[in-house]
């Protein structure tokens, strides 16, 4: 601690910075419901998050034990579905697969980054008092809601079962599924709810970030999570527009209000002359692979949005853990960049053997497989910052660790399906499951896990217990890759995705007993997370209490007291160095140099501190 | 406990590394060597990359764990104050994108045999063996007429009066290029032959080529790999690659069936062939 962080402990008793920009008291509503406070909002996204990572899950264990033990009533959950029996029959075994991904990727993995820990970290880490939009951002998260209800909406009506990339023509024709008339209507909407609040999120961000840093706040003094956060900020903004005009037109092909209004009934992605389910047949002129075009621009560069901020975080977490600076901290802004830019270019690997123009398939793979390489440029880096460290064992450098060990597998198995020759073969098996779940639960969620645990002190004030975390770690661990890991050889095998009973092909016969495996894997990685929600609420009031700063870490949140309060700074911080100055020999005193000491011979601001308390 | 968990983080790479070893041995892995040379091709460039990737997962991941167990270990006061080096990212910049940009030319050849339709060879695509149409849940084959030789006729893209009909069993010749119109009829589906490592996306409103030689006689499966509708699961149907006589004959049997007319006895060819 440095003189001035002395001080500043003793001098000021937590809660509101007087003088902050409209403080005064506020009421309930406004300070824990309608609130404009930037770490409300966050800490609202990430219960809403924590919440949904259950539901979603428990949505992914009744695809699990359909697949391990096809036909059999389920434990536990088969009651809910009591007239089948407790028997998963395949319609809702469609619905099921198509709601897990949705969930977990609308609404658990873009808002637990974006949402939760973007708006939590953003203004203190740059040192401003909120958002420079709060009013929006209070909209960003009110705007999940009506999209929660668009998903319940969907589920009440048989849930939309047309998988969540929602290709035509199973998605675009009321009569192509069972479940296909409002259930995939509202599932729209509610994709459009979801993009109208990441909108508001990127808007803000980028504002925010530009223009509220605190004096001394360059950009190359930004810490590697706020680079993420605006990369990611313009990913959304540029690529999201068009997964909304996309689901317009979908929205708009499907719309039929019955009478005398009939519909809109555009046919974007309708050609003419199917004849589906014994209907009329079309009358259209529209292309199918319209879809996917619009559908992966997004969602490709929508599994950076899924990633890049988790990539930040532990860069930052790292870096402290092991007090020692980011090893090439300008390679990785770099390699971030490049990661976005090439991720614009790349939606069409999904698209291998969609029947587009063959050429496409070379250019498509030259782009994809070059992505490869900024990847593993952070994945050196990443190695380099632990050499050399002094590092701890904590939960937090557990998950980091795992972090980096899952990324290295998900982006290797990459390659295989970057390779369209190869990737005929692994396209659409269980290939891509082991490789995207490394992806964005193998990597994302453990950064997740970490971050949760290193910034809880900064939230509630308390540190989250150490054992439960350990033990939350290795359950989730050891189960993710027992679920996930034997998948390579289920794609290697050829064993199609979404299938309700893929035993009655006989080439996949023997299967099942390795299904089985996973699913028990997969039911501990489950139980696994009750630790982390058990963690999460009991230290929140029997954690132990800390001070501004209890992990010795650099950055300008920790400047602020624990819980921050409104307005966040009691002291307006200023910065005087990059964020990654662990073990500085220029800094005898401690082995962290925080961003707003100044320098030896500056005026310190205790004068100001005095003043304040 | 720094050493449970840096022996943790050695530990579940090994554990991955053997697993995937022994798997052949549980048949975890293809469904045998492929039909055709393409799909061998197709293997060579997946054991290729298999080999690469192993190199640098069993490197990374050792660095990892090294790195780990150094620093959980570190008797230093301090840590080692880096900011990094442009030497070593230079490095690992140029050695995997030489190796990427390698991989990734490498490739080329086999799709554009695969895919790009000059590349076919020229028999395959002169004379389209079958059209194979994908609906929920089924695969209706339609093949062309027979002249007054027997001898199949130029398959057209519409259907003819003397066409010939079947669902779900795919009859192909041995030892010559064979190509197949694929076509949807309703929604998308996809035709996977995993034995032939072949899968094409069959698109509504689109005729889609796809060509392949199969060089063994037998029953092979034949899947759907796009997500269909409630009962994508279930579209089952086979490949059977046969002798060209036995082709043809299947062909007679399959015109004389269905030009039966419930009164003479069903085709002298089937007869024969009892």
């Amino acid at each position: 601690m440095s003189a001035s962080g002395v001080a500043l402990e003793h001098g000021h008793d937590h809660e509101h910075a007087h003088g902050a920009p409209g403080h005064h008291e506020l009421s309930f509503i406004k300070k824990y419901v309608f609130s404009t406070d930037h770490k409300m909002i966050g800490m609202q996204f990430l219960f809403t998050t924590l919440l949904m990572m259950m539901v979603g899950g428990t949505l992914a264990l009744g695809v699990r034990w359909q697949v391990a033990f096809p036909w059999t009533s389920m434990p536990l959950f088969g009651p809910l579905f009591a007239e089948s029996g407790g028997q998963i029959s395949p319609e809702f075994y469609t619905m099921l697969f198509t709601m897990h991904a949705t969930v977990m990727i609308f609404l658990v993995i873009i808002p637990v980054l974006a949402g939760a820990f973007g708006n939590f970290l953003i203004p203190l880490m740059i040192g401003a008092d909120d958002m420079a939009f709060p009013v929006l951002n209070m909209l960003s998260y009110w705007f999940m809601i009506p999209a929660i209800g668009c998903f319940a909406l969907s589920f009440y009506f048989g849930g939309a079962a047309a998988g969540w990339t929602a290709y035509p023509l199973l998605a675009d024709l009321r009569a192509a599924a069972p479940s296909s008339g409002s259930a995939q209507t509202f599932w729209l909407m509610g994709v459009t709810f979801v993009g109208v609040s990441s909108m508001m999120g990127s808007v803000n961000y980028m504002t925010t970030i530009i223009n509220m840093r605190a004096p001394g706040m360059t950009l190359f003094r930004m810490p590697l999570t706020i680079w993420a956060m605006l990369i990611t900020a313009i990913l959304q903004a540029f690529a999201l527009p068009v997964l909304t005009a996309a689901g317009f037109m979908q929205l708009f092909d499907r719309l039929d209000f019955g009478g005398p209004l009939e519909g809109i009934h555009t046919v974007f992605f309708i050609p003419s002359g199917l004849v589906v389910n014994n209907a009329d047949p079309t009358v259209g002129g529209g292309q199918p692979l319209l879809w996917q075009h619009l559908f992966w621009f997004y969602s490709h560069p929508a599994v950076y949005i899924m990633l890049l901020p988790a990539m930040g975080m532990v860069s930052d977490m790292l870096a402290c853990m092991c007090r020692k600076p980011v090893f090439g901290y300008k390679p990785m802004v770099f390699s971030m960049s490049a990661i976005a830019g090439l991720g614009f270019i790349v939606w069409g690997h999904h698209m291998f053997i969609s029947g587009m123009n063959p050429a496409l398939g070379m250019t498509f793979m030259l782009s994809t497989i070059m992505i490869a390489l900024p990847s593993a440029v952070k994945v050196f880096n990443w190695i380099g910052t632990i050499w050399g460290g002094r590092l701890q064992f904590n939960t937090v450098t557990l998950n980091c660790a795992a972090f980096i060990s899952m990324f290295i597998v998900g982006g290797l198995s990459g390659i295989f399906m970057a390779a369209v020759p190869v990737d005929i073969y692994f396209h659409d098996t269980y290939m891509i499951v082991a490789h995207f779940h490394y992806i964005v639960f193998g990597t994302t969620l453990f950064g997740v896990f970490g971050a949760i645990q290193f910034w809880y002190p900064k939230m509630f004030g308390r540190k989250m217990d150490e054992t439960l975390g350990k033990w939350h770690f290795l359950l989730s661990f050891v189960g993710f890759n027992g679920a996930f890991f034997p998948m390579h050889m289920l794609g290697i095998a050829g064993f199609p995705r979404r299938y309700a009973d893929p035993y009655i092909h006989p080439y996949l016969e023997h299967l099942m007993p390795l299904n089985q495996f996973i699913t028990v894997s997969a039911i501990i990685m489950g139980f696994g997370q009750f630790f982390l929600l058990y963690n999460f609420g009991t230290s929140w009031f029997r954690g132990e209490k800390v001070g501004r700063n209890p992990w010795g870490a650099n950055g300008l949140e920790w400047f602020a007291p624990s819980p921050p309060g409104h307005g966040n700074f009691d002291i307006p911080p200023v910065c005087y160095r990059g964020p990654y100055e662990y073990s500085n020999p220029n800094h005898p005193d401690e082995d962290h140099w925080m961003q707003t000491d100044p320098p030896k011979g500056k005026k310190k601001p205790e004068g100001d501190a005095g003043a304040h308390s | 406990m720094r050493k449970f968990w840096c022996g943790f983080f050695i530990f579940w790479p090994i554990a991955a590394i053997i697993y995937s070893a022994v798997s052949p041995q549980f048949n975890w892995w293809f469904p045998g060597p492929s039909v055709t040379e393409l799909g061998q091709r197709i293997d060579n460039l997946f054991y290729l990359i298999l080999i690469i990737v192993t190199a640098v997962f069993i490197g990374t991941q050792v660095a990892l764990g090294y790195c780990l167990w150094r620093a959980s270990h570190n008797k230093e006061e301090r840590a080692w104050f880096t900011h990094g080096s442009h030497n070593l990212e230079v490095i690992w910049s140029v050695v995997p994108s030489v190796i990427l940009l390698f991989l990734a030319l490498y490739q080329m050849d086999v799709w554009a045999l695969y895919r790009v339709q000059s590349f076919f060879p020229k028999e395959a695509r002169e004379a389209p063996v079958a059209e194979v149409t994908a609906r929920q849940f089924e695969w209706r084959i339609r093949y062309p007429g027979l002249d007054e030789h027997g001898v199949p006729k130029k398959l057209h893209l519409k259907p003819q009066p003397d066409d010939l009909y079947t669902v779900n069993d795919l009859h192909v010749p041995i030892g010559r290029p064979v190509m197949i119109n694929l076509r949807s009829d309703d929604v998308q589906h996809s035709f996977f032959l995993p034995h032939l490592r072949i899968k094409q996306d069959a698109i509504p409103g689109q005729i889609i080529p796809i060509w392949f030689k199969p060089e063994r006689p037998g029953n092979f499966d034949l899947a759907c790999a796009e997500l269909c509708g409630w009962g994508h699961y279930k579209m089952r149907a086979q490949l059977i690659v046969e002798r060209e006589v036995e082709f043809q004959a299947y062909l007679q049997k399959l015109r004389a069936d269905q030009n039966y007319d419930g009164h003479a006895t069903p085709s002298a060819v089937a007869k024969k062939d009892e």
